[in-house]
């Protein structure tokens, strides 16, 4: 060990460019992970005192604002957009990586849209949630026109990870199902899917995580209204949505805080639940290494 | 029997893959179709060179926000993509296995942190700071007036530490592409570890980085709630880092709640310049990544 450290040394020396760089990796790392640490301990630390049981009563009231209802509708919301993203998101990166051929004219187009997709303000689609699914269709502000709109919003992120993980799943696999038999679609979902699964649920994540961290696209689409509605047609807010409007109002800031704290919570046991399930899945393959 | 079922889904996942072509056609269909007349009604070039936004008495000039939106994105880039670029590399190169699987799990949580709470945090932590460093300024004689905190160089600090996911993410898996023996060639040669990770893996992993870098501009330019804490929102133009500023995304929801006829219209128009911004990033970007590939 000592000796190795000895020998990167005396290449450091030769090279002090290298040196210099190996330093800035380091500090870009500490950096990052300092920001993150600093962000989550101060909002636990100044939203954990004012955690208290009303946050959690069944209803809200404007002296008594509570998270619940925004929650509900924050897990239907998330429920529904996947519904609808998730199997059109891995459909397309199957057809992307599996069946077309390459440089087909249509692929290009896929992929230029999806680009484009994946560049638009959460913003734009909320507007265009709102002249679309609200206006054009009729279906109001809504739980289901938030919902389809984050779906368009999540489609090309859900796209693109399983198409990168599609395509690190080694093409021996494909070659090994052929060869015993197997033909193209019992190879996609039996051998090439399943390989590929822990990147596409690092990609659902991440969809999981922009849906609940989603109030610019949902402001106009599903609406700020603080009750759980009867049915996927009422409007709702979601609970980043609830969180921007005590920040935003400053009427309550203890009660920013703790919400604060919720969303913090929830966020980082989704994180965990889908980072042990990814290692679970893994291992289940026999697939070990990342 | 099997061979139907093969073309079936064949063309399942066809369809599937052409949604992203239908939404993005209804995208522009919708907001064209919504923003163009309002634009030619306000005349194009007073729409966009106007530096005036005063919906009250119809005159719509967005160059304000459209300053703003490049001031608070390009501040973010500069700030955010070298340190997101170099943590990929810490990541990827030179984390210990050991506390790899924390540190990655870390980089995926601060992806899945809401804006709001990215706002939030700015609002409480960022904006008495800044504002302190303003009023030091002033006290030195650097600035004319110290702002009161809701500033550019906030926006612009909080969307790097936001975009920071983002790029970091996509620039890991595009160098762990690169094929390890790349590397060891390198390494053989008898380059460093850093000269072979800088002179021939990112390189090798370059449209990664270019995918990377751009989705973190579409989303530090479409970031809207999380400026809106923090930026201050004076649809003006800035004279300083330290003065607040309204972007493009910021006008829309900020006004949208309670805008009618024309001055809706101008909400959404400018969408459409967003929209097409961000058209031209990608575009642009496209063709580069498209020519580096042929090459």
């Amino acid at each position: 060990m000592s000796k190795k450290m000895k020998q990167k040394l005396i290449s450091y020396r030769n090279a002090p460019l290298s040196a210099l760089l190996a330093l800035l990796v380091f500090l870009a790392a500490a950096i990052t992970f300092a920001v993150l640490l600093f962000l989550i301990i101060y909002i636990l630390v100044k939203g954990l005192p004012y955690i208290s049981l009303d946050l959690f009563s069944p209803t809200y009231t404007s002296e008594n604002v509570s998270l619940i209802p925004a929650l509900i509708n924050t897990v239907i919301m998330t429920l529904l957009a996947l519904v609808i993203a998730v199997p059109l998101g891995i459909f397309s990166a199957v057809f992307l990586v599996e069946y077309a051929k390459k440089g087909n004219k249509f692929v290009e187009v896929i992929r230029l849209t999806t680009e484009t997709l994946q560049g638009i303000p959460s913003i734009v689609y909320g507007l265009f949630g709102l002249l679309f699914f609200v206006t054009s269709l009729g279906w109001g502000m809504s739980l289901l026109s938030g919902a389809f709109t984050l779906s368009i919003m999540i489609l090309p992120l859900i796209m693109r990870t399983t198409e990168e993980a599609l395509k690190s799943v080694p093409d021996t696999y494909r070659e090994g199902s052929f060869g015993l038999g197997a033909g193209k679609l019992r190879t996609i979902f039996r051998i090439v899917l399943p390989a590929a699964v822990p990147g596409i649920l690092a990609g659902v994540i991440l969809a999981v995580g922009r849906v609940v961290g989603e109030t610019a696209a949902l402001m106009y689409t599903s609406g700020t209204v603080a009750q759980v509605p009867d049915n996927i047609m009422g409007a709702g807010r979601t609970l980043a949505l609830h969180m921007y409007t005590l920040a935003n109002e400053g009427l309550h800031t203890d009660k920013a805080y703790a919400t604060a704290v919720i969303l913090l919570v929830l966020v980082i046991g989704i994180n965990m639940l889908s980072t042990l399930a990814a290692k679970k899945i893994t291992k289940g393959n026999g697939n070990g290494e990342n | 029997m099997k061979a139907w079922k093969e073309t079936f889904m064949r063309g399942i996942f066809f369809i599937a893959a052409f949604t992203s072509v239908l939404a993005v056609a209804l995208i522009c269909i919708f907001l064209f179709a919504n923003g163009i007349p309002a634009m030619k009604e306000i005349g194009f070039l007073n729409f966009l060179r106007g530096t005036t936004w005063r919906p009250g008495n119809d005159i719509y000039g967005i160059f304000p926000m459209i300053m703003g939106s490049i001031y608070v994105t390009a501040g973010a880039i500069l700030i955010g993509v070298p340190i997101a670029i170099l943590t990929a590399v810490f990541m990827a190169k030179y984390c210990p296995k050991r506390i790899y699987p924390p540190l990655k799990a870390a980089t995926e949580l601060l992806a899945g942190i809401p804006s709001v709470i990215y706002g939030f945090f700015g609002l409480v932590v960022m904006v008495p700071a800044i504002r302190g460093v303003g009023v030091a300024l002033r006290r030195a004689g650097v600035l004319e007036k110290a702002g009161d905190g809701n500033s550019i160089l906030t926006a612009s600090l909080l969307l790097a530490m936001m975009i920071l996911p983002t790029i970091i993410g996509v620039t890991e898996s595009a160098i762990r592409a690169v094929p390890p023996h790349y590397y060891e060639g390198s390494l053989a040669l008898g380059a460093t570890h850093e000269q072979s990770i800088f002179k021939v893996v990112l390189p090798a992993a370059r449209s990664g980085l270019v995918a990377g870098v751009v989705l973190g501009i579409g989303r530090a330019i479409g970031e809207t709630m999380a400026v809106i804490m923090i930026a201050g929102n004076q649809p003006r133009m800035p004279e300083s880092l330290f003065a607040g500023v309204r972007t493009m995304t910021a006008n829309i929801v900020i006004e949208m709640g309670y805008a009618t006829g024309l001055h809706r219209e101008a909400l959404i128009a400018t969408a459409v310049v967003l929209f097409v911004f961000i058209l031209i990033i990608n575009l642009s970007v496209a063709m580069l990544s498209r020519r580096s590939e042929h090459e």
